[in-house]
């Protein structure tokens, strides 16, 4: 590269630079260091110049704050953020009762803090499985109601960005006994289970979501028996996690392939028997190795949760959806979908970087023995 | 196994090992060609021969790490089935030291060593941290308890792996080439635990090139060659006066640098 020479030669010069001085340089070398490159350069910046600008305009100079109305807006054709302010509790909370918003909005606070307490190193894998379990109780609790003066709620209100947490979150969770045992039955030794396993895995795996989801809600409660239902959401629940349950499984199984044999024989040698054997020293590592994909998954998982709409369950798309239905804000799909659209960048940003910093941290600690 | 068989074994010098007859296959490929050996309680036995001659498959058979096709398998008067209690309760009497360690490379020190006695033998936590410290003490690195496997040099590891099968209280320890993955300098420190071992009387089966280790702790030797044991002596007569060509052959290769 031509810019390591240019580097050697700002070292060597030892006499003071002003700032001026080392910005040019600096754009010198990254950015006018061959033709090819300004060009580059100059065209990228006609870009943003061109993308950028109206923009900002749309979003916050010819924005509108205050109105009734997207016909206010629409004068000044910059963005209505107005709507926002009408419609935004709903796009989050749906139709959860007004008056017990704090509920779920109390949730989404706990969802938050207990991905950042996940987040944080040092904290013991025991302490974190306790955590969500404990506070997937709190949580349904809140929704749920019925005790401490706080109104029942059904599910079916239950909407908006609480639900895709719900579904994702606690799809992904409640799949890992499925997904544990799906892997290690694909390498069982027993020919019906290993085929049970892989049936499973490969079944869910060769069928959409979508489909998924119709069998859960349509035609699951065809074959119940007079009388009997199952509600809703539980219905999409289970078919959710039935479906990460699979990539799960997958996901595990890739952790699992990566044990060195002697590891299965140390256990044997020292008469753990299987189930001791796979649970206090083959999952532990395994799942370890696994954590990049699993967070993987997990993105993955929240950002399907929009799929239930489909069977008319109303998560944050589903809610920017019914709130489209008013007719003064008609035209505010801009700023609605932008809404939803920043959340979930934000949520799946927040994840990525997660198993980013992970993943550093795992192959940091690999060479010298993995440490806490 | 039969009360009438379980009477045989024990009137059979009480015999802690004993192999009838095994056999064993790879797909066409015959490992084990009538195998025939007895171990007494506190005896010492060193297997040697050139690789692939199946000795380490052999003492992989005694605690069901291989599965053997023909013959039979007793460990302390229990025969080795496909029967999974019986496998299970041999392997808590054997204890096995791997070429490559194998630890468990998520836990401590201290954690590889109490895992089974607990999770196994269903000891209290506290006496068995008491126990291994004892173990770790013997094998000379009580400091390293608190570390992980990955941070201790192979001659370490190997040591903690010893100590590790120790805790389980096993009345025969199985040793598969323990010092083949080791840098030489640190072979001796592995060898002076097994030493010491043997000096209080375990039974021990050792499949090792090391032959200056075997010429002072083992009661017998054992040749073998190609799935079969060609020659079983005691030391002194097996270096001194091989009877087999095999053997010479072998012994001149290996004692030559």
């Amino acid at each position: 590269m031509t810019d390591i020479a240019h580097g050697t030669q700002v070292e060597l010069d030892d006499t003071p630079r002003s700032t001026l001085e080392r910005v040019s340089d600096w754009v010198r070398a990254n950015l006018f260091n061959s033709v090819l490159n300004s060009v580059l350069t100059l065209l990228i910046a006609a870009g943003i110049v061109w993308f950028v600008f109206p923009l900002l305009r749309w979003a916050i100079f010819n924005s509108t704050l205050m109105a009734e109305s997207d016909r206010a807006c629409q004068a000044t054709g910059g963005a209505c953020w107005a709507f926002l302010g009408k419609w935004g509790a709903f796009l989050l909370f749906g139709r959860f009762p007004a008056e017990e918003r704090w509920r779920p909005a109390l949730v989404l606070v706990l969802f938050a803090a207990m991905l950042f307490m996940s987040a944080r190193r040092g904290t013991g894998g025991r302490t974190l499985f306790a955590m969500w379990v404990g506070g997937l109780i709190v949580i349904f609790a809140l929704m749920w109601g019925g005790f401490l003066g706080m109104p029942y709620v059904e599910t079916d209100l239950w909407n908006g960005l609480p639900l895709n947490l719900i579904l994702s979150l606690g799809g992904v969770g409640l799949s890992f006994p499925i997904a544990i045992l799906a892997a290690l039955g694909r390498r069982s030794r027993m020919p019906a289970i290993r085929w049970l396993s892989v049936a499973y895995i490969e079944l869910i795996r060769g069928v959409p979501l979508i489909t998924l989801l119709f069998m859960a809600s349509v035609m699951f409660p065809l074959f119940l028996p007079a009388g009997v239902s199952v509600d809703k959401l539980w219905r999409a629940e289970v078919a959710l996690m039935l479906f990460f349950g699979a990539y799960l499984a997958e996901a595990i199984r890739g952790g699992l392939q990566v044990i060195p044999r002697g590891q299965y024989e140390a256990a044997d040698a020292l008469g753990l028997g299987y189930w001791r054997k796979m649970f206090l020293v083959i999952l532990p590592q395994a799942l370890t190795i696994s954590i990049p994909s699993i967070v993987n998954i997990a993105i993955g998982a929240f950002k399907d949760t929009v799929l239930i709409t489909i069977v008319g369950i109303f998560d944050l798309l589903g809610d920017v959806n019914n709130a489209m239905n008013d007719p003064n804000w008609r035209h505010a799909y801009w700023e609605a979908y932008s809404f939803a659209g920043a959340i979930f960048f934000a949520v799946c940003f927040y994840m990525s970087r997660y198993s980013q910093r992970l993943e550093r941290s795992l192959s940091r600690a690999r060479p010298g023995g993995r440490r806490r | 196994m039969t009360v009438q068989e379980s009477a045989q074994a024990q009137a059979a010098g009480r015999a802690m090992i004993e192999l009838r007859n095994v056999n064993k296959w790879y797909g066409d490929f015959h490992v084990l060609k009538d195998i025939n050996i007895g171990v007494r309680k506190g005896e010492r036995v060193v297997v040697c021969g050139p690789s692939g001659s199946g000795k380490s498959t052999m003492i992989r058979c005694i605690n069901r790490l291989e599965e053997h096709q023909k013959g039979h398998i007793f460990v302390d008067g229990i025969e080795l089935t496909g029967d999974v209690k019986h496998v299970e309760a041999i392997r808590r009497e054997v204890g096995m030291v791997f070429q490559q360690f194998n630890l468990f490379p998520h836990l401590t020190v201290l954690q590889n060593l109490t895992l089974a006695p607990i999770w196994v033998r269903k000891m209290p936590k506290k006496e068995a941290e008491e126990l291994a410290m004892q173990l770790l003490e013997r094998v000379k690195i009580p400091e390293q308890a608190s570390k992980y496997p990955g941070q201790l040099s192979g001659g370490q590891q190997q040591r903690v792996a010893i100590a590790r099968s120790l805790c389980m209280k096993p009345e025969v320890m199985l040793f598969d080439e323990p010092t083949s993955a080791l840098d030489p300098e640190m072979i001796k420190e592995v060898l002076d635990v097994m030493i010491g071992l043997a000096q209080e009387g375990m039974t021990m089966i050792c499949v090792t090139h090391e032959m200056g280790f075997a010429r002072t702790v083992a009661d017998t030797m054992i040749f073998m060659d190609r799935g079969q044991i060609v020659e079983v002596a005691p030391p002194k007569e097996f270096f001194a006066n091989p009877k087999s060509d095999r053997t010479k052959l072998f012994l001149s290769q290996i004692l030559s640098h």
